[in-house]
């Protein structure tokens, strides 16, 4: 093993199909047309000296050390910004360019401390190797003077030095070593998209400044890392590395955060972790991350990581620690008992979306071969269970259409229900990137995010509509596109069902669908409305990228089939730059949902009635298999409070933080005799468990993860659990002590089986993914390589179906005891129920939860920025601060839910989709009002979490 | 041009000086232009308000505002006398003027007298080279400055 190095090429590659032929150094080298001269020679394995470029940016010429010669050509061009041209005779080394060289270079190192042994980026520095590359020997300039590097001259103060900027919690800046070469500026603005950086002054006095000369926690910054990535020298690194010390080798994983899927060199000594670094060939991240990836992965050394088993009798005992062998049996004994004595159906399981395919594919298995029943069902119950619902009835599967490489195609991007910049900031980075070039944005959102208006970006429409009225919105651009003849009806003749369509077509074009007739309720201006039906029926390549915004509501179903409508009206499926794309929120929420997390669907969103496939897994697992659908969570937990359902077996969620109603949860669960929780923590959940079985972390284990864009990506082992077993070896053990011949050695072997099973997997093995890097289902006989795009020659259901789309407004109406609509979301720095980012640095972007309500409301509330707040709906109350913004609309207010203090989910209630049981988190009628201080719920919350966190023996662990 | 304005005054003459210019083409240096013509410096204040009218970040409204020396962050003072350190006016004894400035005003460059009479600044060039050394006065150039024509420019600054 040995750290990988990624090749520099210098510039960007060129999309041009035209290839040129030229000489660099004697060697013949043939590239597409517009590559720069640097990156043929690196393409032919001359590496031209560069300080200021790199290939995630483009050419900026400003290090002058790579001047080359060209034949015919006088002076010495910088190969960077020299695009090749054919018969060109270009020399990389020659007498006048190693004197040139040199001469650069002894400048930049008059202006640069002499510190390497020392330094912190030793051995990772280009600086250092340019040095070398160019052969200084000496600076003839002396290091007297001017300089930036020396606090004090003479003993006088040097006004030019300035110290380290130590306000990141994750990386310094120490501008005594900057070269001032731009990447880092050129990376916040061409890679990242934020523009936080920049060069101040001019000449001798020009430094890095992050925002107007701040410290970078108070600039702009959002700590995405790719401008240390960047940064040739040691001036921006990460304070891992000058703690720790260079990694010595590195291995390629996912990370396990967003549903992006970004891929990553974990970089390590021995078994430590130095620091995660995107890879450039990672295909949904392209070399880029957020401050979640790149930094935020302290958790899995945190204290407060569970290493042992514990059990205990009743939830208000102390947690006692027992053995690995102890914990099994007991947990097996007790399923056992409650099954002979309430029933086969009494128990069941929750899999995680945080957790690998493989390991989600072994809960589900061990619900329906070893409890012989269908209760299992995972956390996408309550995020995207529509969208697979709603895109399988129009499309025939159950997931987004489009790779993420699909927006750099996109002419027009609506965003719905979504907030990119937050939830998905690697794909948020690359949208941007496409705004800046042309494209143009539809955003519909309650709330005006930071995608509709952000330095450089701009939506052409914002359409701030009511919360619940998504349906309304989209039926009504689609009554726009279809009334003023927008419809591409060549499209939809070939490949969607002609008489369906004209069923639809006549159902939007209802006078009581436009714009105008439903401005009275959505609250959005009917010109809007109009304007954007017309840039995405007009516009070119439209993509609809959509979120939970979409499916958390009592319409979410019906909301996603509206989105299908959408695309195949206007002929937005089957190629690149188009399609409909659910952002997952999870690393691994499409994968759990392949793996027949859900009660009616066995692997491969096949439902259980279906004869043949239970057949297939009755054959392997030799058992019979329930052809009933099981129960979801909320039934579940319904029949736990009638007294049917009895034990539980959850794999990393904490559905009391996350699931709506958090007071039925907590009855339901209470009402159990064996909760049996494998977490990394002692969860919210884990008050209401019998047994805590300790989880790993995505570095102690190997496996696969799914990502939005349907891309199965390796997950590796770069270091021993520390509970001492992944969570897949726990579920197989589990299902050994209760009998079950189960002898996986290694999770290859389970994918051997998923693929053995599954059509849609059928050539996915782990050699397979070695070869490939990736690959994004179905990959079959039909589709060796994968399917980065999906309906390219047709539906797979064979023809799109277009489904009419009633708007009926949710029971969740507001009225005068509760007048406003709440609304929630997620922020870039946190991560849902912040179990992990929580006991990260992270928490210093975020440390509560804050209420944003409107100036107006609040001042009609004697509400001032910052105070404690009331917020109380039907379900029950909480308190929290509140944030004065105009972001959300008057009437509408707006939370986070990442910390179980706040307990938004006190608040929510349980209505929920119609078709999946998706809860309607996003619409909750409240009322807000000042406060002294925290709810008598939340006080005896906090209390009962306290009591049951005791572990007998040792000091209470700390939430 | 050195009034000191009221500060509640900053932000909405920002706001009128940037809805008048930002149809312009690259309308970040009529702005920057206009507001210091408008305080007589370019209030930082101003900065945040520009980036948002103009949908850029604060980092590159304050890096444009950073490389030009003439868009001044603080109030000058009344007066404002440059004299040029370029090579010309050096080789013409523009080093003995300039020492002789500073003892004349006790000041450094870049800084106002307490009196708030005079900002002494260098420039890097005025362009006549031919006549070195050259100064300029509140915006009017002073050509062959020697020791007296720049005492009576003190005087008058003075005064």
């Amino acid at each position: 093993m040995s750290l990988i190095h990624e090749i520099d090429y210098g510039t960007p590659a060129s999309r041009s199909e035209t290839m040129v032929t030229l000489t660099i150094d004697g060697r013949e080298v043939t590239v597409p047309e517009g590559t720069s001269i640097m990156r043929a020679a690196m393409d032919a394995g001359i590496e031209v000296p560069k300080l200021c470029a790199s290939d995630m940016m483009d050419a900026f010429g400003s290090c002058r050390l790579c001047l080359v010669e060209i034949k015919g050509r006088g002076g010495m061009p910088a190969s960077c910004t020299t695009p090749v041209a054919p018969g060109l005779e270009v020399s990389t080394q020659t007498p006048r360019l190693k004197d040139v060289r040199r001469g650069v270079m002894e400048l930049y190192i008059s202006d640069h401390p002499l510190d390497c042994l020392t330094c912190a980026a030793n051995g990772d520095c280009e600086l250092q190797d340019m040095a070398g590359a160019v052969g200084l020997r000496d600076v003839r300039y002396g290091y007297e003077g001017d300089n930036h590097v020396k606090a004090r001259n003479n003993g006088d103060i040097n006004a030019k030095w300035l110290p380290k900027d130590e306000s990141n919690p994750y990386f310094t800046y120490d501008p005594a070593k900057c070269i001032v070469c731009s990447r880092c500026v050129r990376a916040c603005e061409e890679v990242q998209g934020t523009f936080a950086l920049t060069i101040g002054g001019r000449g001798f006095d020009s430094r890095v400044s992050a925002g107007m000369a701040e410290d970078f926690m108070s600039s702009e910054c959002v700590s995405c890392g790719a401008c240390v990535q960047a940064c040739p020298t040691a001036t921006l690194t990460e304070k891992s590395v000058i703690e720790i010390g260079q990694p010595e080798h590195s291995v390629v994983t996912t990370c396990a955060y967003c549903g992006v899927g970004c891929s990553f060199k974990a970089e390590m000594r021995g078994e430590e972790l130095v620091r995660m670094v995107p890879w450039k060939d990672g295909q949904a991240n392209r070399g880029h991350s957020c401050v979640k990836g790149r930094f935020a992965y302290g958790y899995s050394t945190h204290k407060d990581r569970i290493l042992n088993p514990m059990i205990r009798e009743k939830i208000s005992d102390p947690w006692r620690e027992v053995t690995w062998e102890e914990a099994y049996a007991h947990v097996a004994a007790e399923f056992r008992r409650i099954q002979y004595q309430y029933g086969r159906d009494s128990v069941g399981g929750i899999t995680s979306s945080r957790c690998t395919n493989e390991e989600t594919y072994l809960v589900q298995k061990l619900v329906r071969a070893g409890f012989r029943n269908n209760n299992v069902d995972t956390c996408a119950r309550v995020c995207h269970s529509p969208t697979g619902y709603g895109l399988g009835q129009a499309f025939g599967t159950s997931a987004g259409t489009q790779n993420f490489d699909s927006v750099e195609f996109t002419d027009v991007a609506v965003i719905i229900g979504a907030n990119p910049t937050d939830g998905h900031p690697v794909f948020a980075s690359r949208l941007k990137k496409r705004l800046r070039e042309g494209a143009k944005l539809i955003v519909i959102d309650p709330r005006r995010t930071d995608i509709v208006r952000s330095p450089h970006i701009e939506a052409s429409y914002h359409l701030p509509l009511q919360p619940g009225t998504n349906v309304a919105i989209l039926t009504s651009l689609a009554h726009v596109i279809v009334t003023e003849g927008l419809a591409n009806e060549a499209f939809i003749r070939e490949r969607c069902d002609w008489s369906e369509y004209e069923d639809w077509a006549s159902f939007v074009a209802e006078p009581y669908h436009s714009p105008e007739a439903t401005e009275a309720y959505t609250g959005v201006p009917a010109d809007l409305v109009r304007g954007a039906a017309r840039l995405f029926a007009t516009g070119g390549n439209g993509a609809i990228y959509y979120g939970l915004g979409v499916t958390e509501h009592s319409q979410g179903s019906t909301t996603v089939m509206a989105i299908a409508n959408l695309a195949m009206v206007t002929g937005n499926i089957g190629r690149p730059g188009v399609g409909v794309n659910p952002l997952r929120g999870q690393n691994n929420v499409q994968g759990s949902c392949d793996m027949g997390s859900f009660p009616h669907e066995l692997p491969g969103y096949r439902h259980v009635s279906d004869d043949a496939t239970r057949e297939t897994f009755e054959k392997l697992w030799g058992v019979e298999i329930s052809n009933e659908p099981g129960l979801r969570i909320p039934n579940m937990l319904d029949a736990a409070v009638d007294g049917t359902f009895k034990g539980i077996y959850i794999q990393g969620e904490d559905i009391l933080q996350s699931d709506p109603d958090t007071k039925h949860v907590a009855n339901g669960l209470a009402a159990m005799e064996c909760v049996v929780v494998h977490d990394l923590f002692l969860n919210e959940t884990a008050n209401y468990a019998h047994v805590f079985l300790p989880g790993s972390t995505f570095l102690e284990k190997d496996g696969t993860f799914t990502n939005a864009e349907r891309r199965i990506n390796r997950v590796r082992k770069v270091m021993t659990p520390k509970n001492g077993y992944a969570d897949w070896e726990v579920t197989q053990k589990l299902a050994q002590a209760m009998g079950m011949n189960w002898n996986y050695r290694h999770p290859s072997e389970i994918m051997d089986e998923i693929a053995a099973t599954t059509p849609s997997f059928a050539l996915v093995s782990y050699d397979y993914l070695e070869k490939m890097g990736s690959v994004q289902w179905p990959c079959n006989e039909k589709h060796p390589e994968g399917s980065p795009i999906m309906h390219v020659d047709g539906f797979v259901r064979g023809k799109g179906k277009f489904i009419r789309t009633e708007y009926v407004a949710t029971d969740e109406r507001t009225g005068p005891r509760f007048p406003l609509l709440l609304t929630t979301g997620r922020i870039l720095s946190q991560y849902n129920v912040g179990a992990q980012t929580r006991r990260t640095d992270n928490v210093v972007w975020h440390a509560e939860d804050r209420l944003e309500i409107h100036p107006h409301d609040a001042e009609q509330r004697g509400i001032r920025d910052g105070d404690w707040i009331r917020l109380a709906s039907r379900a029950g109350e909480t308190t929290l601060r509140s944030l004065i913004t105009d972001r959300v609309a008057p009437g509408v207010v707006y939370t986070t839910f990442h910390h179980p203090t706040t307990q938004a989910n006190v608040i929510t209630t349980d209505f929920s989709d119609w078709a999946t049981n998706c809860p309607e988190y996003k619409v909750t009628a409240v009322q807000v009002m000042p406060s002294n201080g925290p709810s008598d719920w939340q006080q005896d919350y906090d209390e009962q979490a306290r009591q049951s966190r005791r572990i007998a023996g040792k000091l209470e662990a700390a939430e | 041009m050195n009034i000191h304005q009221p500060r509640g005054d900053v932000s909405g003459r920002t706001l009128a000086i940037i809805e008048e210019l930002k149809g312009l083409e690259g309308p970040l240096l009529p702005i920057f232009h206009e507001i210091q013509h408008e305080f007589g410096y370019v209030p930082q204040d101003c900065l945040p308000v520009i980036a948002r009218e103009l949908n850029l970040s604060r980092a590159e409204v304050y890096g444009v505002f950073s490389f030009y020396h003439d868009f001044r962050e603080h109030p000058a003072g009344r007066h404002v006398l440059k004299l040029c350190r370029a090579e010309a006016c050096q080789s013409m004894g523009g080093d003995q003027l300039a020492e002789r400035a500073k003892h004349l005003l006790g000041i450094d460059f870049h800084e106002t007298t307490p009196d708030g009479a005079v900002t002494l600044e260098p420039v890097y060039c005025l362009g006549l080279c031919s006549c070195a050394p050259s100064a300029m006065f509140d915006g009017e150039v002073h050509a062959r400055v020697d020791a007296g024509d720049l005492d009576a420019l003190v005087a008058e600054a003075r005064r």
